[in-house]
């Protein structure tokens, strides 16, 4: 599914720094892991350089057999925008559109009719346990409700590959629990690949396998249950 | 609370404001340069105004030297023998007799102020006007004159020269024998024999003005009553002083007008600080809260905010003198100090700084900030911090401005304040309830705008979708952004509509008062050249005339505290006596025993309620004469008030038989061409006449209007520039507190060129409202400033034009620049920074 090798960030500037080399991962269908790392080790980045928000210096990066590294802009945003969810550590659900208008914007983007995209949000809801909150405004909501909609959101139009930064790390313990829970399960039902970029052993705890992230590359942490 | 907390509290906001300023330093510097703009426009014009009114008083005051007291009454003058009974009075030291013409120089279009003088007593009151040079006795020669040094320049005349001046359609030849120094009198001016200039001029037995001195103790003021109570009609006895008040009375109008228009520009920069600053706030929000939670006071943040925006005001209005002084430097150069109204024609500038105005408009700069940041610093104050710290909050910060009552009250206000008369003879209410309209309907935006965008339905593209689903869901930015443009747009569509409907009245003005096909004019402006008998016949009986509608023009005093109102003997038809005369409602029909019929211009119905039906008398040829007022009339012409009567009755009145201009009629089959070559041709003198046709007056009165109302575009163009600064600078500052949404939706996959039509959707969607409602309050402006404001300023009326086509043309550019300045504001929202924001927590 998903294939990197050699990856390779720098970044120049006035303080001209290495973020990583040499970073490998294959990540196959339905596998679901956990990065862990110190902070500014290149976490963030590393999930930005697999969206194709930022452009790694060396190294490939396949997603189901199609090279990213080698797309334009405008190209890698449609690879975004149909085979991969986010889920942000600052929820990112915009104030101004209701808590369904929100999950419905992947597939207002993939240009999904109002009936199909009305069911498909509507099961999403279902399924993050928000069904009655779907004409709520998101200041009407707790952080747990939130990051659920931002779940809903990263899964909506069934992407193959979810990748999620620090989901938990505005929450509390009970709603930290019940997000990575629900974000793992949801991951795992739709048969998507998943990155979850986490500080938390806690939280890494719920992926298939943990890796951690070193100024060298990736290495094997302990595995999941 | 100690008592070191408010210093460290203010040491913090400063701190956390100069933080903001360093990170938004252009978006700073566009609020700068708005109350920098205005406060430039504002002390330009105070400065050329007070240029132009002190250049008057000056020119006045040389011409009256030390006189406690002047004579003066008609154009015309008034009869000699006033002068010996003021001279005798035991109470005068001095009575200086003076004759004084406009005399048109021959070959030359401008004219030469000629003083005739007796140099033995003005000696002793107007020294300076005493002729220096040539021969001891040429001070008393009716053909010699002395030039100032302005005169001298222009005409290129040494003593020994000789000028001549048309006088009727002749010339007389005067030798120059020296100079003037007649100092503060800065045009052409020529002094004379008060002998010669009766003889030389036609003035025999009348005098323009007598000068006095009183002795010393005398009581001037109970003199000036004794002696006007003895005075012939249309004549009396004032203060120099007043004669300055009363000429600078008549430009006043303008002069107000165009410094409120000035004074516009500065409230859009007003605007565009509120916009700029409660955008800002905004932005700042959630630092601010934190300030709070650590403890500083709302007093102190509302404080800082207001310091803050004095010191925005401070910056600007400082850079605003300095550009204001450079600005009234370069248009006395460029336009003269009338601004090409023709006011003050001809005058010579000598600018100065004018520390008490420089004070008052730089106070006023501040002022115009700190009131523009009041709204969003007390919102800022005010708000909670625990919501306030959250993402998201941004909204409850505008849900105060949705109140509708405000807005309302306003309008309603404004509404009401149309009804009042004017002040002093300004418009102030007219005024008043256009700022009135503006900031109500301000008020009223963000409420319209939420129906607005509520009512208009979600496109199908995602990128414009997400665009009308964001400004129905947060609202108040975009409609905070459109304070300043609508306020500009509304001023520049309301003056479009006053000026398009004045000069299409004027064209059509223009097509009923001349109706002839061929005018003829002894010397536009001059008091010297005229037509006589001679010459009246001679135009009679040219081959292809079938008729000559002869004008006299002469100019007479009704009310000392304004300039004379013109009289306009006119040679009337008997069975249609208002043809050529633009009436603006029904006449009255002579009834047996009425007094004779006169026509007043609408200005002068206004200023001396001379209404229809109404018995008014005129002093003419020394004794008041009773009319009945036949009807009011449209004139653009002369803005101190016309009068027009039947010519026969003005000659049996006053035995004045010249006339000053010709509308002649062409018989069936004769030509313009061969009648004009006619006229140089057999009339004696007659290549000193202007001819002219119709179609050429027309047009140089259009050229004359659009140049007197170039400064006023001008000033709008200023507004309109700082409206689309503050729309640009409040996009600017809405893709900066937006880019978390648009680094997340770069995620989700929205693509750069998406975003950009999100932002040129955006901008397209709020220009239009803020057009149509800026158009809309724009129409309601003008009908303000066409039926309350000129017409208690300039008491003239006119008809409504709407002018569509460059409207909607405007309408279109600014579209379209709107657009454009969205989508460059928004370079922000397509790049890696973008991207990298949703790492942000806030």
């Amino acid at each position: 599914m998903l294939t990197i090798r050699s990856l390779a960030k720098h970044y120049d500037g006035p303080r001209p720094r290495t973020v990583f080399t040499g970073i490998d991962l294959d990540l196959a269908a339905g596998e679901y892991v956990a990065v862990m790392g110190e902070s500014g080790i290149g976490k963030s980045t590393l999930l930005n350089l697999v969206a194709g928000l930022d452009a790694p210096d060396a190294g490939s990066i396949a997603l189901e057999d199609v090279e990213l590294t080698g797309l334009d802009d405008d190209a890698l945003t449609v690879v975004r925008r149909e085979k991969m969810g986010f889920v942000f550590q600052a929820f990112h659900v915009l104030p101004y559109l209701s808590v369904a208008q929100n999950v419905a914007v992947p597939l207002m983007l993939l240009g999904w009719d109002a009936a199909r995209t009305g069911a498909r949000v509507a099961a999403m809801l279902g399924a993050v346990g928000l069904a009655d909150r779907a004409d709520s405004p998101p200041r009407e909501l707790s952080g747990g409700e939130l990051q659920r909609v931002a779940i809903a959101r990263a899964l909506v139009h069934e992407p193959r590959l979810v990748l999620a930064d620090e989901p938990t790390g505005n929450l509390d313990p009970d709603s930290a629990a019940q997000v990575l829970a629900l974000l793992r399960d949801a991951v795992k039902a739709s048969g998507a690949a998943g990155i979850l970029v986490t500080h938390s052993r806690a939280a890494a705890q719920t992926a298939d396998r943990i890796l951690t992230m070193t100024a060298g590359g990736l290495r094997p942490g302990e595995i999941g249950p | 609370m100690n008592a070191a907390e408010p210093r460290v509290a203010s040491v913090s906001t400063l701190r956390a404001i100069a933080g903001a300023w360093l990170e938004h330093k252009g978006r700073v510097a566009v609020s700068v340069l708005a109350i920098a703009l205005g406060v430039a426009l504002g002390y330009a014009v105070q400065l050329i105004n007070q240029v132009a009114v002190s250049e008057f008083a000056q020119a006045v005051q040389t011409l009256s030297g030390e006189a406690d007291l002047v004579i003066r009454g008609a154009q015309a003058g008034f009869d000699e023998r006033l002068y010996a009974g003021i001279a005798a009075d035991s109470q005068v030291a001095v009575a200086s007799p003076v004759v004084e013409v406009d005399a048109r120089v021959v070959g030359q279009d401008e004219l030469l102020k000629i003083v005739g003088i007796d140099v033995f007593r003005a000696g002793l009151i107007q020294p300076g006007l005493v002729g220096e040079g040539g021969e001891a006795l040429d001070t008393l020669r009716d053909d010699v004159i002395f030039l100032n040094a302005y005169a001298a320049d222009w005409l290129q005349a040494a003593p020994g020269d000789t000028v001549a001046v048309q006088v009727g359609l002749g010339e007389v030849k005067l030798r120059v024998a020296g100079s003037v120094r007649a100092e503060g009198y800065r045009l052409p001016l020529a002094v004379m024999d008060i002998a010669g200039a009766q003889r030389r001029f036609e003035w025999l037995g009348r005098l323009a003005r007598i000068d006095v001195r009183l002795r010393p103790g005398a009581d001037v003021e109970v003199f000036r009553k004794r002696v006007s109570e003895g005075l012939p009609p249309g004549v009396v006895i004032e203060r120099p002083r007043a004669s300055v008040e009363s000429g600078a009375r008549l430009s006043r109008s303008y002069r107000v007008n165009l410094n409120v228009l000035a004074l516009v520009a500065l409230f859009t920069g007003g605007l565009l600080v509120f916009s700029a600053q409660a955008l800002a706030v905004v932005r700042r929000r959630p630092y601010i809260a934190l300030l709070r939670v650590l403890g500083m006071k709302r007093s102190t943040v509302l404080r800082g905010l207001l310091v803050e925006a004095g010191v925005i005001g401070a910056v600007g209005a400082g850079i605003g003198i300095l550009l204001g002084y450079a600005l009234a430097q370069f248009v006395l150069r460029v336009l003269g100090p009338d601004l090409g109204s023709g006011f003050f024609r001809g005058l010579e500038a000598r600018l100065t700084a004018e520390p008490v105005a420089a004070v008052v408009f730089f106070a006023l700069g501040i002022a115009v900030a700190v009131l523009g940041s009041l709204a969003a610093a007390r919102e800022a104050a005010r708000a909670d911090p625990a919501p306030a710290l959250k993402a998201g909050d941004e909204q409850r910060a505008f849900a105060r401005l949705e109140r509708v009552a405000p807005g309302m009250a306003l309008v309603a206000a404004g509404a009401l304040a149309t009804l009042a008369p004017a002040l002093g003879g300004l418009p102030i209410f007219g005024y008043v309830s256009i700022a009135l309209v503006l900031i109500g309907t301000i008020l009223l935006i963000p409420r319209i705008a939420r129906v607005v965008f509520r009512a208009l339905p979600i496109p199908r593209t995602p990128s414009m979708a997400f665009a009308l689903l964001q400004l129905r869901g947060a609202p108040g930015q975009a409609t905070v952004s459109l304070a300043s443009i609508v306020a500009s747009v509304s001023l520049l569509v309301a003056m479009a509509i006053m000026v398009g409907s004045f000069r299409v009245s004027l064209d059509a003005w223009l097509g009923r008062v001349l109706p002839a096909d061929l005018y003829v004019r002894a010397g536009a402006w001059s008091d010297t050249g005229y037509l006589s008998r001679e010459t009246q016949r001679a135009l009679r009986s040219l081959p292809g005339v079938a008729r000559v509608d002869l004008v006299r023009r002469e100019q007479i005093l009704l009310d000392p505290a304004r300039p004379r109102i013109v009289l306009l003997a006119r040679e009337l038809d008997e069975k249609d006596p208002t043809r050529g005369l633009p009436l603006v409602g029904p006449p009255r029909l002579p009834e047996t025993g009425d007094p004779p019929e006169l026509w007043a211009s609408e200005i002068a119905a206004d200023l001396y309620g001379f209404s229809t039906g109404r018995v008014v008398e005129l002093p003419l040829a020394g004794r008041n004469v009773r009319f009945r007022i036949a009807g009011v009339w449209r004139d653009y012409g002369r803005q101190q008030g016309a009068l027009v009567m039947d010519r026969d009755r003005y000659i049996a009145l006053t035995g004045d038989r010249k006339a000053n201009d010709g509308g002649l009629f062409l018989a069936p089959g004769a030509s313009r061409e061969t009648l004009a070559r006619l006229i140089t041709q057999r009339v004696p003198g007659g290549d000193r006449l202007e001819i002219t046709l119709p179609a050429e007056i027309r047009s140089r009165s259009l050229r004359a209007f659009d140049r007197t109302f170039a400064v006023t575009y001008a000033l709008e163009a200023v507004a309109l520039l700082i409206g689309l600064m503050g729309l640009s600078a409040s996009f600017g500052s809405l893709v900066l507190t937006r880019r978390r949404e648009f680094g997340m939706l770069r995620h989700v996959g929205v693509t750069r060129g998406q975003i950009g039509m999100m932002l040129a959707t955006e901008g397209a969607v709020v220009s239009a409202l803020g057009l149509a409602v800026g158009s809309a309050v724009g129409w309601v402006i003008s009908l303000i400033l066409i039926d309350v404001v000129n017409r208690q300023s300039f008491h003239w009326g006119m008809d409504l034009h709407v002018p569509w086509l460059p409207l909607a043309a405007f309408t279109v550019v600014m579209l379209a620049l709107a657009s454009v300045t969205a989508v460059a504001s928004g370079r922000q929202a397509m790049s890696g920074e973008a991207v990298r924001s949703v790492k942000e927590d806030w």
